[in-house]
């Protein structure tokens, strides 16, 4: 059954690709140095963190404004139970993602009410409740000083230690990412994003479907929080305003957001410009607006949206075979 | 097998459909016609749960399904088809009429298996039937319109239905895809699925249908075989000035 594709059918070896890419990363551990190894676990948090955004924002076509703020609680949520609670870090380590994904159960259920901007919209309000709380209850959460020396495993203290561990957790939960993505479960979601009327007339219960994804989404973003504990030491509200939300959507963009791995190379791509070009002045954002813009303009399906260009409009490219 | 009873629903406080009645039998092929702004999608948006209807009854197996979410009217046994095409564009083919499979089989939830494996020689029987093997592998926004309503059609199949809705199925198709579509309605009717379909080609309608509902301003003029909606006074009227059916 050699149906032609509108989209070149991948090559056996580029099963193989993501495997290769792990192994580079896993020997980089090795020779690079210590700064350079805390870049690239950056990287990775931030590649999770976009990826785990883009399921419900790419595939989902869910207006997602405010996703930071389930990478902020996770975050927040490992912190306080290790710091206030005594939890030993494995136990806070397991529980943080799931308080994360909690925090989405509770807010889904309110906000996929609400459809398209309005859920954006409602999300954005919602979440940043959640920030005012965080960013008031100085007793509890520390306020605008955050949280600082949460404790981290012995192993996990050097930044090889930190990096294998993001490593081996991000290639882990990508890949679960993955199969959601491809599961029945993924492919029901393009359609809703595609046409959620049609969906609903096929028999699925799309507000029941996105509040599945929501869930998901959280549970990850939740990890990619726990993450950046164990690289940083620290929490602070930053994490969870609304302003770095715009800046996963911007790396969802930039990579491509029809793409598995699009939202991982824009991460790359924001985390390497951040930190360069944030070293010659402050006003990195301003670097990061002309990339924008010129991206909406020459690469609107992003930058790996274009390496496979995937015609969405009228005229594919593959014969007529009536 | 499905009755509507004195169905309404009102625009900003236009009646779009007002005092609609309607009643498939098991095995039949009805068709509902009338001018355009009749209120025939309307009627099947309310039929089909994308509308909430004000007023009356929508009787489907003996449950009154008015107001029901679409999604489970269609878990119910009742498929439909849209006029404006509303497939899944970034989709191929297959993966539109798989969705449609995975859908009844209510494998939504299944979050670790690839779904490219799942429902394969179901789906591929559907677009076998519909004559859209050959292009399965196709984007389907990039289809011609004709091929997008088929696939419409073959979306609807997906859910397996016991009552297909079809609004104006070949709308926009050419004489070939036309009488190919009507072929293919002719043999799934045989098969025991029953049809309920609006469409302005009269030729179409009088060579399939079994009965025939008129709606003329949102009601329901008459409901009869061919050869009573041919002879009816009130239908030439609503058509005033149209071309006589047929």
């Amino acid at each position: 059954m050699a149906a032609p594709r509108d989209y070149p059918e991948k090559p056996g070896w580029f099963r193989l690709l993501p495997l290769v890419w792990l192994a580079a990363a896993a020997g980089a551990g090795f020779f690079l140095p210590r700064f350079y190894l805390y870049l690239a676990s950056l990287i990775l948090v931030a590649g999770l963190l976009a990826t785990s955004l883009n399921l419900v924002l790419g595939h989902g076509g869910m207006y997602q404004f405010h996703h930071a703020v389930f990478y902020g609680i996770g975050a927040y949520a490992y912190a306080l139970l290790t710091t206030r609670a005594g939890w030993p870090a494995a136990a806070a380590w397991a529980a943080a993602p799931c308080v994360a994904a909690v925090l989405a159960l509770v807010m889904g259920l309110i906000t996929v009410q609400l459809s398209k901007l309005y859920f954006g919209m409602l999300q954005i309000s919602l979440g940043s409740l959640v920030w005012a709380i965080v960013y008031r209850w100085y007793s509890f959460t520390g306020g605008d000083d955050g949280i600082h020396g949460v404790p981290v495993p012995a192993a996990l203290a050097s930044s090889a230690g930190a990096y294998y561990f993001v490593l081996a957790v991000t290639a882990v939960s990508l890949a679960l990412l993955f199969l959601v993505s491809s599961s029945p479960f993924g492919r029901i979601f393009q359609g809703i994003r595609d046409n959620p009327e049609r969906c609903a007339a096929v028999g699925i219960d799309v507000r029941r479907h996105q509040l599945l994804g929501q869930v998901i989404a959280g549970f990850f973003a939740g990890v990619a929080g726990v993450l950046f504990v164990t690289v940083e030491g620290s929490v602070f509200p930053e994490l969870l305003f609304w302003t770095l939300s715009l800046e996963i959507i911007i790396m969802c963009l930039l990579g491509g957001w029809y793409t598995f791995f699009g939202p991982l190379l824009g991460a790359a791509i924001i985390v390497v410009l951040r930190t360069f070009v944030g070293i010659y002045t402050e006003y990195w954002t301003l670097v990061l607006g002309v990339v924008l813009m010129l991206l909406i303009y020459f690469l609107p399906d992003g930058v790996l949206g274009v390496v496979r260009r995937r015609p969405s409009s009228a005229g594919g490219r593959s014969g007529e075979e009536c | 097998m499905l009755r509507v009873e004195k169905l309404a629903k009102s625009f900003a406080g236009f009646p779009a459909v007002g005092g609609a009645d309607l009643e498939v039998r098991p095995g039949e092929v009805v068709a509902v016609i009338g001018p355009n702004g009749a209120g025939k999608t309307t009627l099947f948006n309310l039929i089909a749960g994308q509308l909430v209807p004000d007023a009356g009854r929508v009787v489907f197996q003996g449950e009154d399904i008015a107001g029901l979410p679409a999604h489970l009217v269609c878990r119910r046994g009742l498929a439909r088809s849209y006029q404006v095409v509303q497939i899944f564009s970034r989709l191929t083919v297959f993966e539109n009429v798989q969705l449609a499979v995975l859908a009844r089989r209510r494998q939504g939830a299944v979050l670790w298996r690839p779904a490219a494996g799942l429902a394969r020689e179901e789906t591929r029987a559907i677009l076998e039937a519909v004559g859209l093997e050959k292009l399965q592998g196709r984007l389907s926004g990039t289809l011609s319109h004709g091929d997008q309503k088929v696939l419409e059609m073959a979306i609807a199949l997906g859910s397996r239905p016991r009552l297909l809705i079809l609004d104006e199925p070949t709308a926009g198709m050419s004489p070939e895809e036309t009488a190919r579509t009507l072929q293919l309605l002719q043999e799934l009717n045989r098969q025991g699925l029953t049809i309920l379909f609006c469409e302005h080609d009269m030729a179409m309608v009088f060579a399939i249908a079994d009965r025939i509902m008129v709606m003329h301003q949102g009601k329901t003029v008459i409901q009869g075989t061919p050869a009573e909606v041919r002879g009816d006074r009130r239908v030439q009227e609503a058509y005033l000035g149209a071309a006589e059916p047929c």
